[in-house]
């Protein structure tokens, strides 16, 4: 791994770090991969069939709370009260 | 009325109270004065214990008191409770207040429970000292100068020091054992699936489990049955009334061999811990167990495991904290500017590395080497349990390879704290329950550090792990 993987990780999760930071990480990545490659030791044949039985459990929205029941608390979390008419104002995307 | 808060059990506080020997608000208030804010345990304490066990007087006036109305029980700062701030431990939800119950906390207000304050913990439970926690650090029980564990150190210290008399905590791979053990205290990581897990703060959701910690195995035992549960609100949670039958279908009174993985216990644990271990295997024996050696062919690979699948999920799951919603905000340019400064700000160390190791992970090319071959090996591992399970009734491992460590001496490299998980991962990554139990003391630098005696048991047999820790204990 190079500095220019750990740059383009945190772009890609966006969490800004200093330099000197993307430095340190650079050795701790090392450090902590180093140490999970082991798994590379064992030989499994085919990845895709024996990747498990794990899937996602959805339930019917049914009942849903009324309009408009929870809106007051959830906007309170806003930071710095960013919110008008019922909504979140977020900047500019597009 | 002085209350002896040291040999004070759940059952005992409610006959007291149901008898008027004391009242919750008598209780509430011994533990409150009890508070060392040296220890660091708690990162809030409630306003309104008082009037939350002024509530549970009344129901032991109006006849409707049950077994955990008035018990003041510390709860981990990652489980919300409405209203209150929860903040994980994390700068980033410094100043959130929870818009909403956890399951566990709806349970446990219906029977009247009464809420100390909210415990410190590693940020989002990143962690196994609470070195990582944005709220300084949890100081051990035994000795000021050691951590308390983690993540769940702050839980573990109020239980351990007469702050609560029971509390929560949550573990994701070892954050209630370890801590438990390192405090002298018992400590349950309940079934997969048992528990609900909503309201509780997200990190790695295929190990996240809640459970109790207390300071005998009676209470632990109350604890489990009053937040155990299917929940509508976590669809991982197990469906009632199968998972209760074949619970029924345990047989406890038969005679029960325990299995000992010696292949795993050959390296890296210290001698005096090691000779612990063997008394209370023979402690076991003299209680009529039968002991036999069983081999668990890939549980090496269980802390490789989990330190990639765990990551992964981290970095999906904090992805919320992002400055728009809720929590923590750090201005920028543009709206990316935000969500850079906001994270960069906003999460500590540790948790910076497992999201980036947990996106380097999934990213585009490696994800087969390490998400995918670590899902396969997930596999295997539980096949290995399945097998040994079959021969024996539960694995026996010391909790941790040592007692507590001194604040600071892990150093900068994450490797060194992630493998003090050695023991305590596997039953995340399997999903089997596990409890820690007190041993005994080893001695460093003059002082006694207690140790812990971890029980492992397939998926559903906690109250295996209930008798087996009762027969140990007394």
């Amino acid at each position: 791994m190079e500095i220019k993987d750990i740059e383009n990780l945190v772009n890609l999760c966006r969490i800004e770090l200093s330099e000197d930071e993307k430095k340190e990480l650079l050795g701790e990545m090392d450090s902590v991969l180093g140490f999970v490659d082991q798994i590379q030791k064992v030989k499994i044949e085919d990845l895709k069939t024996e990747a498990g039985e794990l899937r996602n459990i959805m339930r019917e929205d049914e009942n849903p709370y009324a309009g408009g029941e929870f809106t007051d608390d959830i906007l309170a979390e806003v930071p710095d009260n960013n919110t008008q008419d019922g909504y979140v104002k977020v900047k500019k995307i597009l | 009325m002085v209350i002896d808060l040291k040999t004070l059990t759940i059952k005992k506080a409610h006959e007291a109270m149901k008898a008027g020997d004391f009242t919750a608000q008598e209780l509430a208030q011994a533990y409150l004065d009890n508070i060392n804010p040296e220890l660091n345990a708690f990162i809030l304490i409630f306003d309104d214990v008082l009037e939350q066990s002024k509530k549970a007087d009344e129901r032991f006036k109006n006849g409707t008191a049950e077994l955990l109305t008035g018990i003041p029980m510390a709860i981990k700062n990652n489980i919300l409770i409405k209203g209150k701030r929860t903040t994980a431990g994390s700068k980033i939800l410094e100043n959130y207040k929870a818009t909403y119950d956890a399951t566990v906390i709806t349970k446990l207000k219906k029977v009247g429970a009464v809420f100390i304050g909210g415990t410190n913990l590693d940020e989002f439970a990143h962690g196994s000292s609470t070195e990582n926690s944005a709220y300084g650090v949890t100081k051990n029980t035994y000795d000021l100068e050691r951590v308390a564990g983690g993540s769940s150190g702050g839980s573990a210290v109020a239980v351990a020091s007469d702050m609560a008399l029971v509390a929560l905590g949550s573990d994701t791979g070892g954050s209630i054992r370890q801590p438990a053990s390192f405090n002298g205290i018992l400590g349950l990581k309940t079934t997969y699936g048992r528990v609900s897990r909503s309201g509780a703060v997200a990190m790695g959701s295929s190990f996240d489990q809640i459970g109790p910690f207390a300071k005998n195995i009676e209470d632990i035992k109350i604890v489990y049955d009053c937040i155990k549960g299917e929940d509508k609100m976590d669809s991982t949670t197990l469906k009632n009334g199968r998972t209760e039958e074949l619970e029924q279908k345990i047989d406890l009174d038969k005679k029960m061999t325990i299995g000992i993985p010696r292949h795993f216990l050959q390296e890296g644990i210290d001698a005096d811990v090691m000779e612990n271990f063997e008394e209370s295997i023979k402690k076991l024996k003299e209680k009529g167990y039968e002991v036999k050696e069983i081999e668990l062919p890939n549980i090496k690979y269980s802390l490789a495991v989990y330190y990639i699948l765990m990551p992964a999920e981290v970095s999906a799951n904090l992805s919320r904290y992002d400055g728009v919603r809720f929590g923590f905000k750090k201005e920028g340019e543009n709206l990316l500017e935000d969500y850079m400064k906001t994270k960069g700000e906003g999460f500590g160390k540790e948790t910076r590395r497992r999201i980036i190791l947990g996106t380097y992970i999934l990213s585009a090319g490696y994800k087969d080497a390490y998400y995918k071959k670590a899902q396969v090996l997930r596999n295997i591992i539980r096949k290995d349990f399945e097998k040994a399970f079959s021969e024996v009734d539960v694995i026996l491992t010391p909790t941790t390879p040592s007692p507590a460590f001194v604040i600071g001496s892990k150093g900068d490299d994450p490797v060194q704290m992630y493998l003090g998980d050695i023991f305590t991962v596997s039953s995340n990554v399997v999903g089997n329950p596990a409890i820690s139990i007190p041993s005994g003391f080893v001695e460093r630098d003059g002082k006694n550090l207690p140790i812990g005696l971890q029980i492992l048991a397939p998926h559903l047999y906690e109250d295996v792990l209930v008798k087996i820790s009762d027969d140990f204990l007394s």
